[in-house]
C-alpha cells in the first residue's frame, strides 16, 4: 500500500491534501462565514471626509479624475459615495499592483508591544471585507504597518510622501512614485488619489480613530526640557 | 550498459528527449538571471542606491514580485521540468506521454512566464504572495499544470509493482501541485474574504514549498545520489518514513505564517506542531543520505554533483531545524515581519533547491552536450560564490532581524531599525552581488561549453 502507485495518489496525493484543506482551511471559513461586506458599505464619515478634503485640496486633479459632482445636496452625497467607492476599489489594486504590501502589513499581533506603537489588536471582523479578497496581512515589515494609518497624517503629507518619501522622513528606503501625480506632488492623478483613499480608509472604521503613536520624550530629552523650565 | 542506454538505441522514440532537457535548463538558468537581477534592484533600494529611482517599469516593488515569481515559476519549474523529462522516462523504462505535448507544454510555460513577469511589471500583480500570477494567467498556469501531470503520469502509472522511492514523490507532486495551485488561486480570490482568506493563502504559501518544490527535489536526490554514488540508498524504511511523514505533515503547516492574526488559535497551535513534526520527519530523510554517503565521504571533495547535493542538504537540515525554531510563538513574537524571515527564505529556495538543481545541472550537461565542462575551475567557481554568499546572506539577514524584532518590540522609533538595518542591506547587496557573480561564471562556462560541443559536432560532420 505504502509503495503502490494507488497509495501514492490517493492516501498521500488525495487524502492527506483533504485532510489539511479541510481542518486548516474549511474550518476558518465555516467559522468565519458572514458575507463580505460590498465595498460600497465600507465607505465611512471619517473616510469621506478625507475624500472630500482630497477634493477640496486637489481640485483639478480630482475633476480630472472624477468629473463633475451633480447638482443638489443628496444627488452629490451619492455620488461622493459611489466615487469614494470606486477610489477605494483603484487603490487597493494599486497596493498590491506596486508591492506596497510586500513593505507593509496590515495586521497588529497581540504582542511585542505592538498595541502600544500601532493600536488597537487586529479582529477577524475587520477583514471580512471585499478589500480584503485576497487578505492584504502581509509578512514582512520594512516599513510601518499600515493597518491603522487612516487620518494619522494628512493628504497632502500622503502625496508629498508618495512622490518622494526621503522629502519627508530622511532614511527611508521607501521608492518614490511619481508616477501617481502628473509631475509635481500638488497634482496626484487618478491613481495618486486612490491610494491616498485608500491609505485614508484603513482604520477609518475604529472607535479610536485616528490612531496616533504613544508619544513619550525620551528621558535625556525630558531632562533637559525640565531644566529648561526651571532656568 | 544501463537499460536505460540499451532502450534508448533499439527503441526509434529517443527514451529521453535530450534536447529539450537542455532547453529547459537554458530557460531556467536565464530566468534564474532576471530574478537575480531583480532582487538586486530591490536591495539596492532598500540601502538608498538604486540608480533607477522614479521609473514606473523598473519600480523595485514590482521587480521584487518579480524576483521571487520568476524563482518559483521561470527557475524552479524549469529546471524541475528538465530534471523531470531526463529521469523519469529513465526510471520508468518508458518516454513521455507524448513528445509533441512535450514541446508544446515547453513553448506555453515559457510563455505563462513571460506574461506573468509582463503582467507584475505593469502593475497587475494578483494579491497573493508568491502567486502574484495575474489573474487572468490563473487558469492557463492551471491548466498547463494538468498537461504537465498528465505528460509524466503516464508512463509512471504504467510501472508494473512497487515503485521506486522518487516515483512516489513525483506521482505525488503532480497532484499536490494542481491542487495547490488552484486552491491558492481561486479560493482567496473569489470566494472567501478576510481571515480564512489568510488561512487559505498560508496553506498555499507553505504547499507551495512543501508540496511542490520540497517533492521535486527529494524525488530527483533520490534519483541521482544513488547513481553519483553508485550504491543503493541506505535504509528503505528510512525512505518510506520520510516520504509517508511529509504527506501527512507537510499539508498541515500553512498557518505557521500568519500567527498571532485573527486566524483560530488552536489552528495556529496545530500549525505549529506539525512545522516541529516535519523537522523530526526531515532529520529522518538526512540521516537516511547520510548513511549513504558513508563510506563514499570522499566523493564530496572529488565529485562535484555530490557536493551541490550534500551541501544543499546540510543547508536542508539547517533551514529546518531554524522553522521548527522559529515557528514557535515564542520566536515569532520577535523575528515575524522581520529580515529573519527573508534570510531563512534564501537559505531555502537558494541554499538548498537551487544548490541540487545547480548539482544536476552540473552532472547533466557534460553528458547532454557530449563533451566535458570547458572548465573544472570555473564549476569550482560557480560553487564556492554560491554556497559561501548565500550563506553570508542568510546569517546576515537572520541576524538583522533578531535586531529589527527587539528594535520594535522595545519601541524604538521606527526610524531607528531602518538605520539599524542598513549595515546589514549593505552587507546583503555585496553577498547578492557574489551570488550573482557565481551565476556569470556559470553562464560563461556553459557558453564555452556549447561552443566545444558544437565544433565537436562540425568535425564529427566533418570526418563523415
Amino acid at each position: 500500500m505504502f509503495e503502490s502507485k494507488s497509495g501514492v495518489l490517493l492516501i498521500g496525493g488525495l487524502f492527506f491534501f483533504a485532510i489539511a484543506f479541510v481542518s486548516n482551511a474549511v474550518v476558518p471559513v465555516l467559522m468565519y462565514d458572514e458575507e463580505p461586506t460590498p465595498v460600497e458599505q465600507l465607505v465611512n464619515g471619517n473616510l469621506r471626509y478625507q475624500f472630500e478634503d482630497l477634493a477640496a485640496r486637489y481640485p483639478e486633479s480630482f475633476k480630472a479624475a472624477y468629473g463633475e459632482p451633480p447638482e443638489g445636496l443628496e444627488e452629490q452625497d451619492a455620488w461622493l459615495n459611489e466615487k469614494c467607492a470606486e477610489a477605494l476599489r483603484l487603490g487597493r489594486s494599486i497596493y498590491i499592483g506596486e508591492g506596497c504590501w510586500h513593505c507593509h502589513s496590515q495586521f497588529i499581533r497581540p504582542v511585542a508591544n505592538e498595541e502600544e506603537r500601532w493600536g488597537p489588536v487586529s479582529q477577524q471582523e475587520e477583514y471580512q471585507n471585499e478589500l480584503q479578497m485576497p487578505v492584504m496581512f502581509g509578512t514582512r515589515r520594512v516599513g510601518p504597518d499600515l493597518s491603522r494609518e487612516g487620518g494619522r497624517r494628512s493628504n497632502d503629507w500622503h502625496a508629498v510622501h508618495f512622490f518622494k518619501p526621503t522629502d519627508l522622513s530622511t532614511g527611508s528606503p521607501m521608492p518614490d512614485y511619481p508616477w501617481l501625480f502628473d509631475g509635481s506632488p500638488d497634482k496626484p492623478n487618478r491613481r495618486g488619489l486612490a491610494l491616498i483613499t485608500y491609505v485614508q480608509w484603513l482604520g477609518s472604521w475604529l472607535e479610536s480613530y485616528p490612531m496616533y503613536e504613544q508619544y513619550e520624550p525620551a528621558p535625556e530629552f525630558a531632562a533637559a526640557d525640565d531644566e529648561e523650565d526651571e532656568e | 550498459m544501463s537499460e536505460a542506454e540499451r532502450l534508448d538505441e533499439t527503441s526509434e522514440v529517443p527514451l529521453v528527449e535530450e534536447r529539450l532537457v537542455c532547453w529547459y535548463f537554458y530557460a531556467a538558468i536565464a530566468f534564474m538571471t532576471v530574478a537575480m537581477l531583480a532582487g538586486l534592484l530591490m536591495a539596492l533600494q532598500l540601502v538608498r542606491w538604486n540608480p533607477l529611482g522614479g521609473i514606473e517599469l523598473l519600480s523595485p516593488g514590482r521587480w521584487r514580485m518579480l524576483h521571487t515569481n520568476a524563482i518559483a515559476y521561470g527557475f524552479l519549474a524549469n529546471a524541475f521540468l528538465g530534471a523531470l523529462h531526463w529521469s523519469v522516462p529513465r526510471l520508468t523504462l518508458r518516454p513521455v506521454h507524448s513528445r509533441w505535448l512535450s514541446y508544446a507544454i515547453f513553448y506555453a510555460w515559457q510563455l505563462v512566464v513571460v506574461a506573468t513577469a509582463g503582467g507584475i511589471l505593469v502593475g497587475q500583480a494578483q494579491g497573493l504572495e508568491w502567486g502574484e500570477t495575474p489573474i487572468w494567467i490563473d487558469p492557463v498556469a492551471q491548466f498547463g499544470l494538468l498537461l504537465v501531470a498528465i505528460n509524466f503520469m503516464t508512463p509512471i502509472l504504467q510501472v508494473k509493482g512497487p515503485m521506486y522511492v522518487t516515483l512516489w514523490y513525483f506521482l505525488a507532486a503532480f497532484v499536490w501541485t494542481f491542487m495547490t495551485y488552484a486552491m491558492g488561486n481561486f479560493i482567496p480570490q473569489y470566494f472567501v474574504a478576510g481571515t480564512s482568506a489568510g488561512a487559505v493563502g498560508g496553506l498555499f504559501i507553505h504547499d507551495l514549498v512543501g508540496l511542490f518544490v520540497t517533492p521535486l527535489g527529494w524525488g530527483l536526490m533520490y534519483y541521482f545520489v544513488p547513481i553519483l554514488l553508485k550504491k543503493p540508498i541506505w535504509s528503505h524504511g528510512l525512505s518510506l518514513v520520510g516520504f509517508w511523514g511529509l504527506a501527512f505533515f507537510y499539508p498541515l503547516n500553512g498557518i505557521h505564517h500568519f500567527l498571532y492574526t485573527p486566524i483560530p488559535m488552536f489552528l495556529q497551535y496545530g500549525a505549529i506542531m506539525s512545522t516541529v513534526a516535519v523537522e523530526l520527519v526531515v532529520t529522518t530523510v538526512v540521516i537516511n543520505f547520510f548513511g549513504t554517503l558513508k563510506g563514499s565521504g570522499r566523493e564530496i571533495v572529488t565529485n562535484l554533483p555530490v557536493r551541490w547535493f550534500y551541501t544543499g542538504m546540510v543547508f536542508y537540515f539547517l533551514t529546518c531545524l531554524q522553522c521548527a525554531m522559529q515557528t514557535t510563538l515564542t520566536f515569532q513574537q520577535v523575528i515575524h515581519f522581520s529580515d529573519w524571515v527573508v534570510g531563512h527564505a534564501h537559505l531555502v529556495m537558494f541554499g538548498v533547491f537551487s544548490l541540487w538543481l545547480f548539482g544536476i545541472m552540473t552532472y547533466l550537461f557534460p553528458r547532454l552536450l557530449g563533451v566535458d565542462w570547458y572548465s573544472r575551475r570555473l564549476c569550482e567557481w560557480h560553487y564556492w560564490l554560491s554556497t559561501v554568499s548565500v550563506l553570508v546572506m542568510a546569517g546576515d539577514l537572520t541576524l538583522a532581524g533578531l535586531f529589527q524584532g527587539y528594535f520594535w518590540a522595545s519601541l524604538q522609533p521606527w526610524d531607528a531599525s531602518v538605520d539599524a538595518s542598513v549595515p546589514f542591506w549593505i552587507l546583503r547587496v555585496f553577498a547578492g552581488l557574489a551570488m550573482f557573480g557565481g551565476q556569470l561564471v556559470f553562464v560563461y562556462n556553459l557558453r564555452k561549453t556549447i561552443q566545444q560541443s558544437r565544433a565537436k559536432a562540425d568535425e564529427a560532420a566533418m570526418a563523415v
